[in-house]
């Protein structure tokens, strides 16, 4: 299953780029999808060590408001990613020395917290982050290039699509190597980890700060693609919908965040037009439906397709 | 410091009374979260909705028997027993037909089963009230006032958020205590939460526990959705907001622990009014605030236990 | 790989974008079988006591024009979108209406966040705008655009036309504090009052200032604080469930008789309300559609709308009501304008837009002009809450008319700036007796 994996990634994006051309409309959702998959390689990577956070929503509206603070100030994307990857990760490295101190359900919590902290300063502090109106982003040049609307689009459509490949290339990298395989041993029994002289806590950091780099990425080009940011990115369900976007995609690979993003995000705007007030349950139903009967997410599905393992 | 207080005390004391009635709802639905959670050992998303449709049933069977010319008096019984009855039906069928599946399962999957049925539920709540504020406060009504001296002036509180909220906390907390200490069957309980693996291995029917321990946590939820429902207008989105809220309370009273959740509630149902007193901007921060203070002195929470770490 | 895939499909996207317009416009616009109009309000939430029945009003007008031929021959259809699940996902939708729904205009929010958050991407779709509710004044202060217009009054007179009549009635008032939702109005319609206050009565003293999230559905501890504080004058503009909320819980702890209320915004909740509705308090209605109005400009069409809809929906229609039915008034007025201009070939997106500009159309009460700006002028009544034998609601007594041209800023100005402007004089110059 593992080699198919470069080939079906092909695949895939070949299938996005069809279906952005297809219909401008798609365009827009999908960039919206990728944003959100690239968050999620950051919640797998977690995963593979048996935390769950219920708060990188946290990293994705820093990244979101990074962009829209600083898009005026620098007026270039590729600067303003830039911005957002690094200062989510100086963010992730400062709150993940305070939470990589605790595990399982107090780590839920306490990134939670983190989130719902920061959710509030957002809302709160009108005057300065126009409170629940949020911020509106306008169309920024592209490593100075000024583009138009659609050119623009396209742009931030593409860098979407390649840091995708990138990030997760690195990420499969990142799992296969010692530090990776370290990770699965937090899962396991921590404390072997520590008789083999590994710090687990600097172990589990590293891969906290990796995975709220990405989350700041995904929220940066949330912001640069919606072209308007509010608290509501931060908020504690939006937290829920990237562990969920994990499992319904899989968390074998590392096409399972996009797989999983593109049917959610898919689902959930065909479902929120077509039935205005049963989109949620539409969704928590194809949740509660893979989890069920189909552990392995979407990913699993297409590895018994393709005759391998999940993982 | 003496000055202020000289100053603000009395204030202070006013934001202590209001504190009261937030904090009684608040630890009812935490108390039961933290319940369900010691047994089960699962995070229970879904309990913020067991809360709003003991809400939302509370007012609708209130106001179907006001329609019928039911006295105000038995206004309050119809609370306590329409909370009841969403406990006892739901609770049995989220455990029996859902949550039994999972309980092997990992943390993340578990975590993200409830988080489907909270976004089930949610529409079905949309579904079955519709989306127009409801509101029945002939409890709180019939109750009436009282006024309390302050200074030269006096205010007038209800004597529903005065006494019948933390009344029936105290009375919940009280309760429970003597259940878990006193009864056969809280014993049990107490033991699963302690040991899981010696409780059944000594021949405890672990199902059964499970089911009861359950059902009470969705009664209790419930409860303080409709101990609530006359003081506040009901609307789609209730249940998220106190969910979140209790997690906050679990997490910093330590799991399972019953009176942590009390003390906790009080603390956070308090900070709150004081903000709203002197610095309203800090409200929504507060609970938050103090979870993080909590746990950077105790990692286990406030009354929680350190586990044994297992090699 | 996908480096060369990118700049490929830029390439082709970059010559669409420069090609496409260009046809488009060299071709006559044919005329649709229908004219969609993307609807944006509350269906879910607090506010959707304001959105539900605006729908409600919408969907039977569209039925009655269409009944009559449509305008200008085409049948209208409305298309509801809610803006219920926040502003983020509002922008998405209305990208969605233009690009996959194909609407011919956009009649867009009641809540101003959400218009702040829309109204600029009339420029990147070209497509006509109607602001039929949110009140916030930063839209046309702060920026210009081609194809919006807002077809109401706004928050400057229906925020200071209150705070006239308030000072008339109570010249006395001292202290004053406010309980406003947070976001753009609640937090724009008390930066109005206070550049008002401060100009046309200095030395009043604001002792709170206190703004629970919206969407708040409790304010016992903020009841408290100004039973404590002994206000003169509560200001709040909050509207919908929230107000009733507010009024509810207030009224059973007696606030009501320590303080005057001032709620710009209250006729929408007092059916709702019914008695519990306490009397002698400023109440406002967002403009001059007060179902007790005693002299509208044209009685058979006011008394036929709000018939029409109590015989269809069983009660009385509030303001959004109103506010809904003049967007679909300007469109019918500014679409035949359009199409008369050309002789009766149907006009393109520019020619419809450039019809709204300095509109004037009917209202059951009086006519509205759309400024040089996109502003439109609505003349503001404002009352004492009473009760009357006609009504099972609170209904204003002593009702004074402002006239929109005396309580609003003029075009080019900020409210900010010209309120300081103001001099007590105007307290009793402004507004006269119905």
């Amino acid at each position: 299953m593992k080699r198919y994996e470069p080939i079906l990634g092909l695949l895939l994006a070949a299938a996005l780029v069809a279906a952005a051309i297809a219909a401008p409309w798609l365009r827009f959702v999908l960039t919206i999808a990728l944003a959100k998959g690239i968050a999620v390689l950051g919640i797998l990577l977690l995963l593979r060590a048996g935390q769950v956070s219920f708060g990188h929503a946290l990293y994705i509206g820093f990244g979101a408001y990074t962009v829209a603070f600083l898009a005026p100030r620098f007026n270039d994307g590729v600067l303003v990613l830039l911005a957002a990857a690094a200062g989510a990760g100086l963010l992730g490295l400062v709150v993940g020395l305070f939470v990589t101190r605790y595990r399982q359900i107090f780590f839920g919590m306490l990134n939670l917290a983190m989130c719902m902290v920061f959710y509030s300063l957002l809302e709160k502090l009108y005057h300065f982050t126009k409170g629940s109106d949020g911020i509106r982003v306008e169309i920024m040049p592209i490593a100075g290039q000024a583009l138009d609307r659609v050119t623009y689009e396209w742009t931030v459509f593409g860098i979407a699509l390649g840091l995708a490949f990138v990030l997760g290339f690195l990420l499969r990298m990142y799992l296969a190597s010692p530090m990776g395989e370290a990770l699965a041993g937090i899962k396991t029994r921590e404390t072997r980890l520590e008789f083999m002289g590994v710090p687990a806590r600097g172990i589990l950091l590293s891969a906290y700060v990796i995975s709220a780099i990405v989350g700041g990425l995904g929220g940066a080009l949330i912001a640069m693609t919606s072209r308007h940011v509010t608290p509501l990115l931060s908020y504690w369900t939006a937290s829920g919908e990237l562990v969920f976007i994990a499992i319904l995609g899989g968390a074998g690979g590392v096409l399972g965040p996009f797989l999983g993003a593109a049917a959610y995000e898919l689902v959930r705007v065909y479902a929120a037009a077509s039935f205005a007030d049963a989109w949620q349950m539409i969704l928590g139903t194809v949740l509660l439906l893979v989890i069920l009967f189909a552990p392995g997410g979407l990913w699993g599905m297409a590895a018994r397709v393709l005759g391998g393992r999940g993982r | 410091m003496a000055e202020w207080f000289q100053d603000n005390g009395l204030l202070l004391g006013l934001a202590l009374l209001d504190g009261l009635s937030s904090a009684g709802l608040i630890f009812l639905v935490a108390v039961g979260l933290n319940l369900v959670f010691g047994v089960l050992r699962i995070v229970n998303v879904a309990h913020g909705s067991l809360y709003a449709i003991g809400a939302y049933s509370a007012a609708s069977i209130g106001l179907f028997l006001t329609s019928l010319g039911l006295p105000a008096w038995a206004s309050i019984p119809t609370l306590i027993l329409s909370a009841a009855l969403v406990g006892a039906i739901l609770g049995p069928l989220i455990e029996r037909f859902i949550l039994r599946r999972i309980y092997a399962g990992e943390e993340v999957v578990q975590l993200l089963v409830t988080f489907a049925l909270f976004m089930i539920l949610e529409d079905v709540q949309k579904l079955v009230w519709g989306v127009q504020p409801i509101h029945h406060d002939a409890a709180m009504r019939w109750l009436g006032t009282i006024d309390v001296p302050f200074g030269t002036d006096f205010i007038p509180f209800t004597n529903y958020q005065l006494f019948v909220l933390p009344g029936f906390a105290v009375i919940t907390l009280a309760g429970l205590a003597w259940f878990l200490r006193s009864t056969l069957t809280g014993r049990v309980i107490v033991a699963v939460t302690t040991d899981r693996e010696a409780a059944t291995a000594m021949g405890i029917d672990a199902a059964k526990i499970f089911l009861l321990t359950f059902t009470f946590g969705a009664m209790l939820a419930a409860l303080g959705g409709a101990l609530s429902s006359p003081t506040a207008a009901l609307v789609p989105g209730v249940g998220a907001q106190i969910i979140v809220l209790s997690f906050a309370v679990v997490a910093t009273a330590g799991l399972g622990q019953i009176e942590g959740a009390a003390l906790t509630s009080l603390m956070m149902g308090m900070g709150r009014s004081i903000a709203v007193y002197f610095e309203p901007e800090l409200e929504v921060v507060v609970p938050y605030i103090i979870m993080v203070l909590v746990l950077l002195v105790r990692p286990q929470g406030l009354f929680g236990v350190i586990e044994t770490r297992r090699v | 790989m996908t480096a060369t895939l990118t700049r490929r499909e830029t390439l082709a996207a970059g010559f669409g974008s420069v090609l496409l317009p260009a046809t488009l416009s060299a071709q006559p616009v044919a005329k649709p079988a229908e004219f969609k109009i993307g609807v944006t309000t509350f269906l879910s939430g607090p506010a959707s006591v304001f959105g539900v029945p605006s729908r409600r009003a919408c969907e039977m007008l569209a039925e009655q024009i269409n009944a009559a031929g449509g305008i200008a021959g085409v049948p209208i259809r409305p298309i509801f979108v809610d803006e219920g699940p926040g502003t983020d996902h509002l922008v998405g939708e209305i990208r969605r209406l233009v690009q996959s729904e194909g609407v011919h205009a956009i009649f867009q929010s009641i809540s101003s966040g959400s218009c702040l958050a829309c109204t600029p991407l009339s420029r990147e779709l070209n497509k006509v705008m109607l602001l039929w509710d949110c009140g916030t004044q930063r839209i046309f202060e702060e920026a210009r655009y081609d194809y919006a217009f807002r077809t109401q009054g706004y928050a400057t007179p229906e925020v200071l036309a209150p705070l006239l009549y308030l000072l008339r009635k109570k010249p006395d008032i001292r202290t004053v504090a406010v309980l406003n939702q947070d976001y753009a109005w609640g937090r724009d319609s008390w930066e109005i009052w206070q550049a008002a206050i401060g100009a046309l009565k200095p030395g009043t003293r604001v002792v709170a200032e206190m703004f629970p999230r919206f969407g708040s559905t409790d304010f016992s501890t903020e009841i408290t604080r100004l039973l404590a504080l002994r206000p003169d004058v509560v200001f709040s503009s909050s509207w919908g469930g929230e107000l009733v909320t507010f009024i509810r819980q207030a009224t059973e702890r007696r606030l009501h008789e320590r303080t005057t209320f001032v709620l710009p915004v209250a006729e929408a909740s007092l059916q709702i309300l019914g008695r519990n509705m306490p009397e002698g308090h400023v109440i406002g209605a967002r403009g001059d559609h007060w179902n007790n109005h005693p002299s509208p400009a044209n009685p058979a069409l006011f008394n036929g709308f709000v018939n029409a809809y109590r015989q269809k929906f069983n009660e009385f229609p509030i303001y959004p009501c109103h506010h809904m039915a003049q967007a679909v008034w300007a469109l019918k007025a500014a679409l035949e304008k359009a199409v008369a201009a050309k002789n009766g070939a149907w006009p393109s997106d520019a020619e419809l837009a450039a019809a709204f500009r300095g509109l004037t159309f009917p209202t059951p009460t009086s006519t509205i002009t759309l400024r040089e700006d996109g502003q439109g002028l609505e003349d503001q009544i404002v009352g004492l809450s009473s009760f009357d034998p006609r009504f099972p609601f609170a209904v204003p007594k002593e009702m004074m008319r402002y006239s929109a041209a005396q309580v609003s800023a003029p075009a080019g100005q900020k409210s900010t700036d010209w309120l300081k402007t103001l001099t007590p004089a105007m307290i009793q110059s402004a507004g006269t007796a119905l």
